[in-house]
């Protein structure tokens, strides 16, 4: 089971990444949930969603303690470095983000997000970047070929039109990590 | 697999509604159900519905009002400050024995408290809420799916019974989206010979002074209804009972966390399991002490300071200690909280 973390600035996609994430591992079989941050924190600050996908049935939905962080600003980082699971996985957007993580237990892997983003023809697409990094740290999780299905299924029509930029920015992001 | 849609418990309920053919949806907006509302107003004109935001949660309930005693489905939701504005109007429904659905997507309380999922309308829900001797049946989901599936079967137990059936949800319920597959309509069908314009009668009434014992008379004739559902609508899930030496005892977003702490429990060789009761009114109260007869102990979890605790105390009935843990405001307690009280015991 991986409990994972989305993290970001309200604005940078971070609610959709996973619900697109959950739609792709729901479409392979796996058991999903996707809860949206909620409170204070969605005006300003951070914005987060939890998802969790199990081959069995969840119990909780609420992650307290993620086995993945996907953080997109440097207060995401502040706020969830310190609560990942030893041994779990922290994708940290190097493009914003000016420090270093410290956690010396947990796998990180650094990826420009926003520049991927940019020289993909988007100021928008950051939250794909990660997505496109998530896929090939965990192939587990869905294939990218679901993730493409999931662009269709999980955003709504007048928005299509924007999927061919997601997916380049998924893919060139997937590649940039060896 | 295929069919399957990932929703948010909030459109969940909204979709289900319709599926069970509701065609009046009367509202105001309030974080965390908006979604409902808003689903509502896009969907009900595409069936040929009627889509109302009033202009205060007291109006939508009596609209719900003037459209059940029509005979139409019909259904309000709201949260919890908004739900305390309707109470009125249960009132009367239930008085005029009026069918309907009304949804809870509660929050952290009292006042008008914040927005985050809370259990502390239990009282509210299942001890009235409005004035008078009734009852309110009132259902408490713990997953999308449940909400889907509990929301289509609240109308059928509306129209059956003549009663309010409310749901009970939380602000993390309504948010989370799952895996749903949308139930299909159960195709029960109900007299509605009493409703103004179908039958022969012109008028419901929730005024009755005369004669002296009218509605002492009328008083009996809801609580032969009241016994009967007691009797027959009973709901609840056992998981893990059977050699549990102690009883984890929650509902909705409360019984998962602790779903978790019994796995958790399991895995350290500690015996946990748990009563989560689906109908909070009527509550399991033979099941539950059923369920607990044996054991060492039960441990109440709520996200309040507890509620549910005393109809766990009522069902016990003195028989094996009972010990509470929860968190108001709009918390949700950790399984590693739960996990830690249970050792304890040990």
């Amino acid at each position: 089971m991986e409990k994972i973390i989305f993290a970001g600035f309200g604005g940078q996609g971070v609610i959709s990444a996973g619900k697109l994430l959950a739609i792709a591992s729901m479409r392979e079989g796996k058991e999903v949930s996707h809860i949206p941050s909620y409170g204070a924190e969605m005006r300003g600050g951070t914005a987060n969603c939890a998802v969790v996908v199990s081959d069995d049935e969840i119990a909780s939905a609420i992650v307290h303690k993620p086995t993945i962080c996907i953080v997109l600003n440097e207060p995401s980082l502040d706020k969830f470095e310190s609560l990942i699971e030893s041994g779990g996985i922290l994708i940290y957007n190097s493009s914003i983000i000016n420090r270093k993580p410290q956690r010396e237990d947990i796998k990180i892997y650094s990826i420009p997000c926003n520049d991927i983003s940019e020289h993909n023809g988007s100021i928008r697409a950051a939250n794909m970047a990660a997505l496109g990094a998530l896929l090939k740290v965990k192939p587990e999780l869905a294939t990218m070929e679901s993730m493409k299905m999931a662009l269709v299924e999980g955003i709504s029509e007048r928005n299509h039109k924007f999927n061919p930029t997601n997916i380049k920015v998924m893919e060139e992001a997937y590649s940039y990590l060896k | 697999m295929k069919n399957k849609i990932l929703m948010k418990g909030n459109e969940a309920a909204a979709e289900a509604a319709v599926i069970a053919g509701c065609r009046y949806y009367f509202g105001y907006p309030i974080t965390p159900q908006n979604e409902i509302p808003e689903y509502m107003s896009k969907r009900l004109p595409e069936v040929g519905g009627t889509f109302i935001q009033a202009e205060s949660e007291t109006a939508a309930i009596n609209m719900v009002f003037g459209a059940s005693a029509a005979g139409a489905r019909s259904m309000t939701s709201s949260s919890s400050p908004g739900i305390s504005l309707k109470q009125e109007g249960i009132s009367y429904l239930a008085a005029a024995q009026l069918p309907c659905v009304v949804i809870n997507v509660s929050r952290g309380g009292p006042g008008l408290g914040n927005i985050a999922g809370s259990q502390g309308d239990y009282f509210q829900a299942t001890r009235g809420g409005g004035h008078g001797d009734y009852r309110t049946i009132v259902l408490a989901p713990a997953n999308c799916q449940e909400i889907a599936d509990l929301t289509l079967e609240a109308f059928d137990l509306a129209d059956e019974y003549r009663m309010v059936v409310m749901i009970l949800a939380d602000g993390f319920l309504g948010q989370m989206s799952e895996p749903v597959v949308l139930p299909k309509p159960s195709g029960k069908t109900f007299s509605k010979e009493w409703a103004v314009g179908i039958g022969n009668k012109n008028k419901v009434a929730s005024l009755i002074l005369s004669p002296e014992d009218g509605l002492t008379k009328h008083n009996y004739v809801l609580k032969d209804i009241y016994d009967r559902v007691e009797e027959s609508v009973i709901k609840y899930e056992e998981y893990m009972i059977e050699d549990a030496d102690y009883i984890l005892c929650a509902y909705g977003s409360s019984a998962r966390i602790c779903k978790q702490a019994i796995q958790e429990l399991r895995a350290q060789g500690i015996k946990v399991g748990s009563f989560r009761p689906i109908t909070l009114w009527p509550f399991p109260y033979k099941e539950l002490k059923k369920a607990t007869e044996g054991k060492k102990r039960v441990l109440t979890v709520e996200m309040s300071f507890g509620q549910m605790l005393e109809d766990v105390k009522l069902s016990v009935n003195g028989t094996i200690p009972v010990d509470f843990y929860g968190i108001p405001g709009g918390m949700i307690p950790t399984p590693e909280e739960i996990v830690e009280r249970i050792k304890s015991y040990e």
